[in-house]
């Protein structure tokens, strides 16, 4: 199994993917889940209730706490999907209880935006 | 991941619930990185002190957090939104200072160091070289591998939370010895700090976890923190060698990939006013500033960001009244980055040499950025 669970959980939802990776302190409202760094092609998008593949976190260590309000205020995503991990997005799904799994680069590729995915973590085939 | 027996208990809650969130996210994290075991680490530098940042979820959470939680080892704390000394020279509502008040509370309740630095490493003796300790901001955290002999990787809020709380952290990574596999070389006459603020932008953006920087010469504190800065807002990259690694992967940072980030982040041609320190600016920058500044004042706000036991020595050394002759306001527990001290409704843009400031400026606050090195900015903007 190339799937690999960081936060189990189920979900089933639309596919927002990014090839950019996400700076979730600067460029995250947490309020609202939409995208406001404008350099960022999910500009003015918002992450709320789908499914968010994007290749994995950087910058701030405080983005741990954005995806934390993101839930708390019911503007997260349904789950996230990324190629790798990375320290604030996990610690941040693993303290918000948002489904988190990685995926490899083939995987990644092949998911397209605006499907209808599932997730079950606990089933053998995962997506 | 193997858990001792004490650690599985506590992931099952059998120790409280505080030690069950903190084991959840270690084991999180450590599953995450492929590590193989948990390991003990001797001081945790905590990010997400700032309202500002952290907002009603946070202060919800670190106030039950805190009502029985202690932390395990050594623990120090990132700034906070303001400087209670002259908070009354902004306009901060009623509700920011108070629940500013009330994470602060939460964290001395946990036993925290009230610190509010984003440069622990310039403030405190750093314990001997290969300490494993666990830092979330993240300058400090590239500072920490790099110059400081220490090891960390690049933590989240939450993972040095845990560790704090547990004094331990999965043995992943930069814990490990990691070698770089990417080399830059640095193809730029005569740099400032500026120049390795985006280097370390640009290297964050390239690199894995750690990169070796080659064709640097004369790496001065300013030019060294900048380089923290720049590569902790831009990507994953914890640590930097300097030095060329003839196996490695070459990758060339020149006047064209200088511009490239330099058009991204600067995006006015000037600034209401000029804010210095992100990092916070330690003793040696403000007593070099304070000499820069000799028979000059500025035509403008010019706002110095600077750790509290900082401007206390700065005082006694004279400095501070020489900055504040010059037009300087100094503010302690606190930093330019995030700071909800700069506002859009009456900023329109800012003049900084910070990298790490002009991102979070531009896409935090909404303000445009004028980024000017320290050298340029007295020249334009003193008289």
């Amino acid at each position: 199994m190339t799937i690999k669970t960081i936060v189990k959980g189920t979900a089933k939802g639309i596919v927002m993917k990014t090839s950019s990776p996400i700076n979730f302190l600067g460029a995250v409202d947490k309020k609202t889940g939409f995208i406001r760094d404008e350099n960022h092609d999910l500009f003015q998008k918002s992450i709320k209730d789908v499914v968010l593949v994007f290749p994995h976190g950087i910058g701030s260590s405080v983005g741990a706490y954005t995806i934390f309000s993101l839930k708390s205020n019911n503007s997260a995503p349904l789950a996230m999907v990324c190629k790798k991990a990375d320290l604030t997005t996990v610690s941040g799904c693993a303290l918000a209880n948002i489904p988190l799994i990685i995926i490899t680069k083939e995987e990644f590729d092949s998911l397209e935006n605006g499907i209808e995915i599932e997730i079950d973590s606990d089933s053998q085939n995962k997506l | 991941m193997e858990l001792t027996r004490q650690e599985e208990a506590a992931l099952k809650g059998e120790k409280g619930e505080t030690l069950e969130l903190a084991f959840r996210i270690l084991v999180a994290t450590g599953e995450a990185f492929n590590a193989e075991r948990l390991i003990p680490i001797k001081w945790a530098h905590l990010s997400g002190v700032n309202y500002n940042t952290i907002g009603d979820a946070g202060e919800e959470f670190l106030s039950k957090l805190s009502q029985d939680a202690k932390v395990a080892t050594r623990t120090t704390l990132n700034p906070m939104g303001f400087d209670i000394d002259n908070v009354s020279n902004y306009n901060l509502n009623e509700n920011f200072l108070e629940k500013q008040q009330s994470i602060k509370d939460s964290y001395e309740r946990m036993g925290v160091v009230p610190s509010f630095s984003c440069i622990p490493y310039e403030i405190f003796d750093l314990p001997e070289k290969g300490t494993q300790v666990s830092f979330a901001e993240t300058n400090a955290a590239i500072y920490a591998n790099s110059i400081g002999h220490l090891k960390t990787n690049k933590e989240s809020a939450f993972s040095a939370l845990a560790s704090a709380l547990t004094g331990k952290s999965p043995y992943s990574d930069l814990r490990k010895d990691d070698s770089p596999n990417l080399t830059i070389r640095i193809k730029i006459e005569n740099p400032n700090e500026m120049t390795f603020g985006m280097l370390g932008y640009f290297a964050g953006k390239i690199a894995g976890s750690s990169v070796s920087i080659s064709g640097v010469k004369n790496l001065n504190k300013r030019s060294c923190k900048s380089l923290c800065g720049g590569m902790g807002t831009s990507g994953t990259c914890g640590k930097f060698v300097l030095d060329d690694d003839e196996k490695s992967e070459k990758v060339d940072f020149d006047e064209k990939e200088l511009q490239k980030i330099h058009d991204e982040l600067n995006t006015s041609d000037s600034g209401d006013l000029i804010t210095l320190g992100s990092p916070q600016l330690g003793l040696d920058e403000i007593s070099d500033l304070a000499s820069m500044l000799k028979n000059k004042s500025f035509k403008k706000r010019c706002m110095v960001f600077c750790p509290r036991v900082v401007q206390q020595q700065a005082r006694k050394l004279t400095y501070a009244n020489e900055l504040e002759r010059a037009g300087c306001e100094i503010l302690s527990d606190c930093c330019t980055c995030l700071t909800p001290l700069i506002d859009k409704k009456d900023v329109d843009s800012v003049i900084t040499n910070s990298i790490k400031g002009a991102y979070y400026l531009k896409n935090s606050n909404g303000v445009g950025v004028n980024l000017k090195p320290l050298s340029k900015i007295i020249q334009d903007e003193t008289k």
